[in-house]
């Protein structure tokens, strides 16, 4: 209770510094942050959140955000790892809502999805989640019903290591990117349905058309369907501030500064840089990594990286790249308010490339797969993917990949060959292995399947409402192998428990939430099934979940 | 001769369905000592979804839309000016829709079809339901059943065959494409032909092919749902078709200018 009463008052604090433009969007720009104080931080293990829809604008357009305690993103939640936390979170809202956490280790019933984990919040109940907080690192929190992922409820968490940081930093900042749009997300998904390329302003033109290889012509194929919603109805936020806002973060020169990168997006992949810097990456979704340097990251929707930068003393542009190359956020670390750093301009659009729709077997069409000539291929034993029966037949299925490529040191399309050092899932290795060292007892395929025309979206070209649950068996250490039978990256995440990341060799090599898998892949991690109940497995492509890419687990 | 051309029509319209599932080049052909065996995409163990209330999954939807891909001002080069509408609308899920048609002429003929349309591989649905003829002449109603959907190279088909009252059979094929000179700046050439199987005089069509028509069209998206453009349009008609028209002292070509806007909804 007295838990609760300091964290109110800090909270109110917090409003009293920056709140009142934060409500405000675009004008929030005019008040930069001094401290980290500024964002929002409410800590304890005793919290309520107030669910609301508040007045924004953060295109020049008066517009309603779903917000939490008034805030978009909501403020973040400062957990420490070992305690209980209590967390009273009450719908304001005319619709239900809900609150997942995302990547955290909770009870079935605590797990805040709609239809699996308990029913949704009511408009004007409350609904009352307590739980023990077992690990720690970055994560965020978001809702889980219907499109309210698009424009709020969500906001960061972030959770003590119960023995102090591993990698102290004198400043830490959370870097919370976000896709916003004034169309109601119902509205595009219902024009993706009748247009999947509506949102689309970077397709070949005829003339290019004619330069690219005729096999994208020839199989109905647009090699620059990158993502399906882009710059063309979205702004990008970065800390809820558009990039005309220039959110800034304060250090002192030579300092270490902890940035912890969250993509809390409905629908966007981002390239992250900051120019002038390298980034030393030190935690992906959460768990921390044995330190790697980049120039830059990609960031697939729900996962978080914390990076360390030392900063000289100048301003830097932090530059969020949408995937698509038709928008970005972007931010300014600084060591006095009021500076900034060139930003640098858009690059161009990229290009899928032949290994992005034919897996493995591209590299025969003359793409650059990395170390290996065509002699190798036909060498080297390529995990053949076992498609599904449902697969065949099926006008939700436009294309199966008999060859994956299973390169986990491919940092994917626009990111290739261009001159920086660009973090890829083969850089990642935790520095905590999993507790559980058993080798697989079975194996779990699943095919990610789609159909970019009619925006048909399914795993083993079975949708959520077509399918049955997958059962895990309690207590068994699983392999889940992920092949993308599509074109376009999905980030694929498990709740309950963690998907153990193994490399080529099927060795587990990184600790993650969230899987992205590229384009024409081949994924595969370990899961140990020791969290009972019912669970959601899904694409976080909000637009790919809604449209079937889901299923229900059991744990029995 | 005319049943030759209708069941020729017919072969060609079942092609594009059996010959492609998946993309061909994707789903190479297996080495055959290695052929991938499928497996069930069932993992539930008998397991069903549990009663919780609240899931809201948009999976299984439907919605609908209407599309006048045409709604223009003709002027032709011999013979007066008319309007004309060409469209569609639809409601349904992903797999199933009840689809409309309909095209026509001011103070002429106007073409209704009301369709089944069923997703039946991934770039091809199948439809089947009734065409109804009215104005200039005596209606005609007929069954219709075709395919419509993306053929390689993005060409955008629609083949039908009718058949109707007394043994009256027809044809009509659709081709369309759509080149982006620019992300807005669209050039849409549209090729179209219609075949009968006997001669209906009331109605001025003779057997065999009727007309065939071919339209470019520039059109501006100022947004994907409104579009205005320019655009020149050849028509021809041809045996029993041209004679009819040549007895009413017209010419079976024709040149027509058109402007226009495709708007959607």
């Amino acid at each position: 209770m007295g838990a609760a009463n300091i964290n109110r008052r800090r909270f109110v604090q917090a409003l009293a510094f920056g709140g009142g433009a934060f409500a405000l969007g675009l004008r929030r720009a005019d008040c930069a942050p001094e401290s980290p104080l500024a964002q929002m931080v409410l800590s304890g293990s005793e919290f309520d959140l107030e669910i609301g829809a508040t007045p924004a604008n953060f295109t020049g357009h008066p517009t309603i955000a779903h917000t939490i305690n008034g805030l978009f993103p909501g403020p973040i939640l400062r957990w420490r790892e070992g305690t209980t936390v209590t967390l009273r979170v009450t719908n304001r809202l005319p619709v239900q809502t809900s609150i997942h956490w995302h990547g955290i280790l909770v009870p079935a019933n605590m797990d805040g999805v709609p239809g699996i984990s308990f029913p949704g919040i009511a408009p004007g109940e409350s609904f009352v989640y307590r739980f023990p907080v077992k690990q720690s690192g970055t994560y965020w929190y978001h809702s889980h019903s219907h499109f309210q992922e698009q424009n709020g409820p969500f906001g960061p968490l972030v959770i003590e290591p119960a023995n102090g940081e591993r990698n102290p930093s004198d400043r830490d900042y959370v870097v919370m990117l976000n896709d916003w749009t004034d169309l109601d997300p119902a509205r595009i998904f219902s024009l993706l349905k009748k247009q999947s390329d509506y949102f689309n302003r970077n397709e070949p033109t005829f003339a290019e058309s004619l330069r690219l290889p005729s096999m994208w012509s020839r199989m109905r194929m647009n090699p620059r369907d990158l993502i399906d919603v882009g710059g063309f109805a979205y702004t990008y936020l970065m800390n809820g501030t558009p990039p005309a806002g220039n959110w800034t973060a304060l250090f002192e020169p030579g300092k270490r500064v902890r940035l912890r990168f969250i993509n809390g997006s409905a629908n966007s992949y981002f390239d992250v840089r900051i120019p002038g810097l390298k980034m030393t990456v030190i935690s992906a979704d959460g768990q921390d990594v044995h330190p790697v340097e980049v120039d830059e990251f990609r960031i697939a929707v729900a996962e978080t990286y914390d990076v360390i930068v030392r900063p000289d003393d100048r301003a830097y542009t932090i530059l969020a790249q949408s995937i698509d190359r038709s928008g970005y956020a972007r931010g300014t670390l600084a060591p006095r308010a009021g500076m900034q750093a060139e930003v640098p301009p858009l690059e161009p659009v990229p290009t899928l490339s032949m290994i992005d729709m034919m897996g493995a077997m591209g590299e025969e069409h003359g793409t650059n797969m990395q170390g290996m000539d065509h002699r190798d291929m036909a060498d080297m034993e390529m995990p053949r993917a076992q498609h599904a029966r449902s697969e065949f037949g099926n006008p939700g299925v436009d294309m199966r990949v008999d060859i994956p490529r299973t390169n986990l040191d491919d940092p994917g399309a626009g990111l290739r060959d261009n001159g920086r050092r660009v973090l890829t899932y083969a850089d990642l290795h935790s520095i905590e292995a999993p507790g559980d060292t058993r080798e697989p007892q079975r194996e779990i395929e699943l095919h990610l399947t789609g159909n970019m025309q009619r925006f048909v979206w399914s795993f083993d070209g079975v949708k959520f409402s077509d399918a049955k649950p997958v059962h895990f068996r309690y207590g068994e250490r699983l392999r889940i192998v992920l092949v993308n039978d599509t074109m376009m990256n999905h980030p694929i995440h498990l709740h309950g428990m963690f998907s153990d990341l193994e490399n080529e060799d099927g060795e587990v090599i990184a600790r993650k939430h969230t899987v992205n898998v590229q384009p024409a892949q081949r994924i595969t991690y370990r899961v140990s099934a020791d969290n009972p109940g019912r669970w959601a497995w899904h694409c976080h492509l909000l637009y790919h979940m809604e449209a079937g890419m889901f299923r229900e687990v059991v744990v029995a | 001769m005319s049943t030759r051309w209708l069941l020729a029509f017919g072969c060609a319209l079942a092609l594009p369905v059996h010959a492609q599932d998946a993309m061909p080049g994707m789903d190479m052909p297996a080495p055959p000592q290695s052929a991938a065996p499928t497996r069930s995409a069932d993992y539930s163990d008998g397991y069903r979804y549990g009663s919780m209330p609240g899931m809201e999954m948009l999976d299984d939807s439907a919605r609908g839309m209407l599309l006048l891909d045409q709604l223009e001002y003709v002027h032709a080069d011999r013979g007066g000016d008319a309007a004309f509408v060409d469209g569609e609308a639809w409601y349904g899920k992903d797999f199933d829709k009840l689809w409309l048609k309909f095209e026509g002429h001011s103070g002429d003929s106007l073409r209704t079809e009301a369709l089944w349309d069923h997703a039946v591989v991934p770039f091809w649905d199948t439809q089947l339901g009734l065409r109804h003829d009215s104005g200039n002449g005596p209606d005609r109603t007929w069954i219709a059943f075709g395919v419509q959907g993306l053929a390689p190279w993005r060409i955008e088909t629609e083949a039908t065959i009718y058949l109707g009252e007394n043994g009256r059979s027809a044809a009509r094929l659709q081709l369309e494409y759509e080149a982006l000179l620019t992300q807005h700046l669209i050039l849409q050439p549209k090729f179209e032909m219609n075949l009968y199987g006997r001669d209906d005089p009331q109605r001025g069509t003779g057997s065999g092919l009727s007309d065939a028509g071919l339209g470019l069209r520039l059109r501006y998206e100022i947004t994907r749902q409104f579009a205005p453009y320019l655009g020149v349009v050849w028509q021809q008609r041809y045996g029993r078709s041209a004679d009819v028209v040549r007895a009413r002292g017209e010419h079976p070509d024709q040149v027509q200018f058109v402007a226009g806007v495709r708007v959607w909804f």
